[in-house]
């Protein structure tokens, strides 16, 4: 436990890497397998907003705990543009991409924490956890 | 009171060779003292639990054979400074009668009976020498101590394991997946659905429909007294993630009042199929079952060539 | 990883990988348009039953797929999407609309055999 798993993400294969490596870390620490697909869901998800908007960047996984629970944390990390308007950015429907809306919202509704910093021109951490209940 | 214990025991009597020796000493004297005195002590104690109304919910033998039990294994933890033994009396009896009710203050209520029961006996014995009287007291309120810690933690530990997995039968129970028929799912909600149990009716059902290879699954929602957005979007994609497996959807049930709440809180429901009652939805998914029974026999063999 | 397409009869069938990237899935969409028109195939199946997750990306491409097919004439359905990864995407807001689905192979299968039976059907009928 306390050790960190980071997956650079330089092109569209490291998505795939990132997030089969959330899931086996998720799957070591006892989540379900529903949930185990969440986080592998929400990783590639964080992943592929790096591709999208800043090309490169890289995802730190690693485990935490607040007793009894167990938790895999999620650390998307790029030096991009930046996003400027957060609130918005994780409104429903909206989106600066040719995507469908669905990335950070819906990361947030399969995580049970999300929290985003970014300053623009300077690069976003978009940080989730995911508690075993 | 783990003096008398062996590793402790040790460590203690290279500080205080003397007073080590002396809390054994003492600790067998105790226990020879609850021997002699078995059969007056525990009745004693039996009379002590009836008068404080514990353990109603058992006859006299019984609390009286349970008394003797538990005495035994607590006089035989002060001799060996030991808790095994008593740990899994503890447990076994927990077992047995939390199904009757007892409830967790009248067990804790009766170790600290026999506690006082034990205590007024050695204040009986040793009156006449009060340093006496204090030593005996000091080896046997930690033993005492750790005793009633041991029997009641056991008892609140495997009532919290009979309620986990009372909660989780009951969940179970609460959203059954039933078939009806081939290929047909009703799941009947009753009750309160909460955020946890949405998400576990829908794995369930999830399952349910890969496992019975459902095509049509009915949710009935009669049982289902109110409605916010939060259960109602759970609902929304509960149907969506099931068509996803490749099942349809019907539900049945909704009341005038939670229809209302849906269209007032803006839950689309136009993409939802909804039949008025139970009765009414088994038959639209017959006739949606029906209408594919035919072909999907007509081409079976072609399929498998 | 190129993902294998199989033609049986009229139809086409595509089968996934666990770890599919968005190249791969580009590269399908593209293929399999091909071949609809090459073959002049009626329908085409996407199993998915071994992939093990399905982001927004993969859910838009395969409705983009759907949609290309069908301006081709042909029927298409993903078949196999497994429990967890429904579970999951409905959580993330994605819910294949106007796609049609089945449980596995076989009932992809009979989907897209009613589907062109139906459709002969009404040309006799014409």
């Amino acid at each position: 436990m306390g050790d960190e798993i980071r997956v650079p993400i330089d092109s569209d294969a490291d998505i795939v890497i990132a997030r089969q490596q959330g899931r086996a870390l998720a799957e070591r620490i006892g989540f379900s397998a529903t949930d185990q697909t969440i986080i592998a869901t929400a990783i590639s998800e964080v992943a592929r907003n790096i591709i999208k908007f800043a090309k490169r960047g890289e995802i730190i996984l690693s485990t935490t705990m607040k007793n009894p629970e167990r938790g895999v944390v999620v650390v998307a990390r790029d030096q991009g543009p930046g996003i400027v308007d957060i609130q918005l950015a994780l409104q429903d429907g909206y989106s600066t991409g040719n995507g469908l809306g669905m990335g950070l919202p819906g990361c947030k509704r399969l995580m049970d924490e999300l929290e985003i910093k970014s300053s623009k021109g300077k690069g976003t951490i978009v940080t989730m956890k995911k508690w075993t209940t | 009171m783990s003096k008398s214990n062996s590793k402790e025991g040790e460590v203690k009597k290279v500080a205080e060779p003397v007073r080590g020796e002396t809390t054994a000493a003492l600790l067998r004297e105790l226990v020879a003292h609850l021997r002699q005195n078995r059969t007056q002590l525990r009745q004693e104690w039996a009379k002590r639990i009836t008068e404080a109304k514990l353990l109603t919910a058992m006859s006299q033998e019984e609390i009286f054979a349970e008394a003797t039990a538990v005495y035994d294994n607590y006089v035989e933890a002060l001799e060996t400074g030991t808790f095994e033994a008593l740990q899994g009396y503890a447990r076994n009896l927990s077992e047995r009668i939390i199904p009757r009710g007892v409830e967790t203050h009248e067990v804790v209520g009766i170790v600290l009976l026999l506690r006082d029961v034990l205590a007024r006996s050695l204040f009986a014995k040793y009156q006449h020498d009060f340093a006496l009287l204090n030593r005996i007291l000091d080896a046997y309120e930690p033993a005492a101590n750790r005793i009633a810690n041991t029997v009641a933690v056991g008892f609140v530990q495997e009532r919290e394991r009979t309620i986990r997995q009372q909660q989780e039968a009951i969940r179970e129970l609460s959203t059954p997946v039933l078939q009806v028929r081939e290929r047909l799912l009703i799941l009947p909600i009753i009750g309160v659905i909460d955020p946890q149990r949405s998400r576990q009716l829908t794995e369930q059902l999830l399952r349910g429909i890969r496992t019975n290879r459902a095509k049509v699954v009915v949710i009935d929602i009669t049982g289902v007294a109110a409605m916010d957005s939060n259960v109602a979007n759970g609902l929304v994609q509960t149907v969506e993630a099931s068509r996803l497996l490749g099942a349809t959807v019907i539900v049945t049930g909704l009341s005038p009042e939670i229809a209302q709440t849906l269209v007032t809180i803006g839950v689309d429901l136009t993409k939802m199929n909804t039949v008025g009652d139970l009765q009414g939805g088994i038959e639209e998914a017959e006739r949606l079952l029906g209408v594919k029974a035919v072909p999907l026999s007509l081409i079976e063999p072609q399929t498998k060539s | 990883m190129e993902v294998p397409i199989l033609k049986q009869g009229d139809f086409l069938i595509a089968t996934f990988q666990a770890a599919l990237t968005d190249e791969d899935l580009l590269q399908l969409q593209d293929a399999l348009v091909a071949r609809v028109g090459k073959f002049r195939s009626h329908g085409v199946i996407v199993d998915v039953t071994a992939l093990d997750v399905m982001d927004s990306f993969a859910a838009r491409t395969l409705r983009a797929l759907a949609h290309m097919v069908r301006l081709r004439g042909a029927e298409t359905v993903i078949v196999g999407i497994q429990p967890e990864v429904a579970f999951a995407m409905v959580q993330l807001g994605l819910s294949l609309e106007g796609v049609p689905t089945a449980l596995d192979l076989e009932e992809g299968l009979a989907q897209l055999m009613k589907a062109s039976e139906r459709k002969g059907a009404t040309f006799r009928g014409r």
